[in-house]
């Protein structure tokens, strides 16, 4: 099958090196000439230079006649873009464009392009699946000392839940810095209320992890 | 009318004033806030630090109630994206995107997203120009 890849950065790179060992027709599309060049050099004269997102050069790269068109550049609008300009300009059968935020998943459907791959998601899923109760995670381990930064999920059965910063008792030396709600990130006052599935950023220190998950989750 | 303008460059802040200074609702959108400084001491709206591909963004910008959305940031696939999320997300009733690319302002025009090209228009005009003078 002919395969049109549009971004010859690392994914890009490891991508269309394995389809090419299936024995695949690929043509990397990239902007950088440098990428550019070491794709060419590795993987023989399969690259393409240019914009993915440009008619012209989806025009140039024979876009037509391509079974499977994959966008894996780093940002989401181009993925986009070009997916689009591919389905509605050339009719490529099948599409596949690469997200960073998540949210995008969604989004990209209603617009049109209906396979995603979210390497966020999946790592995501990944940690909830090894770690599927475990209330704390850990961020950053700070070299210079003991202290931490952690990541707390506060479950509805929580006995935070609604209670304001002031109320808390947290353990000395542990400060909550960030609060992730579904509406957004927030920087919490003593004034800010807890709410179930709430996400918590927070300083701590490793000899205390444990007092603060003990107030956070309520076990 | 309330106004979504994503991008704070010196045409979105030029367009905020504009409208600012007609009496209309402006709500401007930026991912860096240096970008903010373009925008005229006078100016009453409001001047929010977000993405405009984002769509929990565009809602804090008050996308919901708004009555027309402007994409004018540097770029292209940018504007397109947050064009879309306007229109197709939040069905806001006007929503315009400039883009550069002539090209890509023939596809999305065709996919319903109310595309200028700046490219095009001022080609135009510098040959109007020239023509006249030639007279």
């Amino acid at each position: 099958m002919y395969i049109i890849v549009v971004g010859g950065g690392r994914l890009g790179y490891y991508l269309s090196k394995g389809l090419l060992s299936e024995g695949h027709e690929v043509l990397v599309i990239e902007k950088d000439p440098v990428k550019v060049e070491r794709i060419e050099e590795e993987l023989g004269s399969i690259c393409m230079q240019g914009d993915g997102c440009e008619g012209a050069v989806l025009e140039e790269a024979g876009s037509e006649r391509a079974g499977l068109f994959v966008a894996v550049t780093d940002e989401d609008e181009d993925n986009l873009v070009s997916c689009q300009v591919a389905k509605h300009k050339f009719n490529v059968p099948r599409i596949i464009a690469r997200i960073s935020n998540p949210k995008n998943e969604a989004l990209f459907k209603k617009l049109g392009i209906d396979v995603t791959v979210s390497a966020t998601n999946l790592i995501l899923e990944h940690i909830g699946q090894e770690v599927p109760t475990h209330p704390l995670i850990h961020l950053l381990e700070l070299k210079e000392g003991k202290h931490e930064i952690v990541e707390v999920k506060i479950s509805p059965d929580s006995p935070v839940v609604g209670k304001q910063l002031k109320e808390l008792s947290l353990p000395p030396g542990s400060l909550l810095i960030l609060i992730i709600k579904d509406r957004g990130i927030t920087v919490p006052t003593q004034d800010t209320t807890l709410e179930a599935e709430d996400r918590v950023i927070a300083v701590t220190s490793a000899d205390r992890e444990q007092a603060l998950r003990t107030e956070l989750s309520g076990s | 009318m309330k106004v979504v303008i994503m991008g704070c460059g010196r045409v979105g802040a030029e367009l905020a004033a504009l409208l600012d200074s007609e009496g209309h609702q402006v709500t401007v959108l930026d991912i860096d806030s240096g970008s903010f400084r373009r925008l005229v001491p006078t100016f009453k709206g409001t001047a929010l630090l977000g993405d405009g591909t984002d769509e929990d963004s565009q809602r804090k910008a008050g996308i919901e109630e708004a009555d027309a959305f402007v994409a004018v940031t540097q770029g292209d696939n940018r504007n397109v994206m947050g064009a879309q999320i306007a229109k197709h997300i939040f069905n806001v009733p006007r929503v315009l995107c400039r883009i550069y690319d002539p090209l890509r302002e023939q596809l999305y025009q065709s996919l319903g997203v109310e595309a200028i090209s700046p490219t095009t228009i001022f080609a135009q005009i510098l040959k109007g120009k020239l023509t006249k003078t030639g007279e």
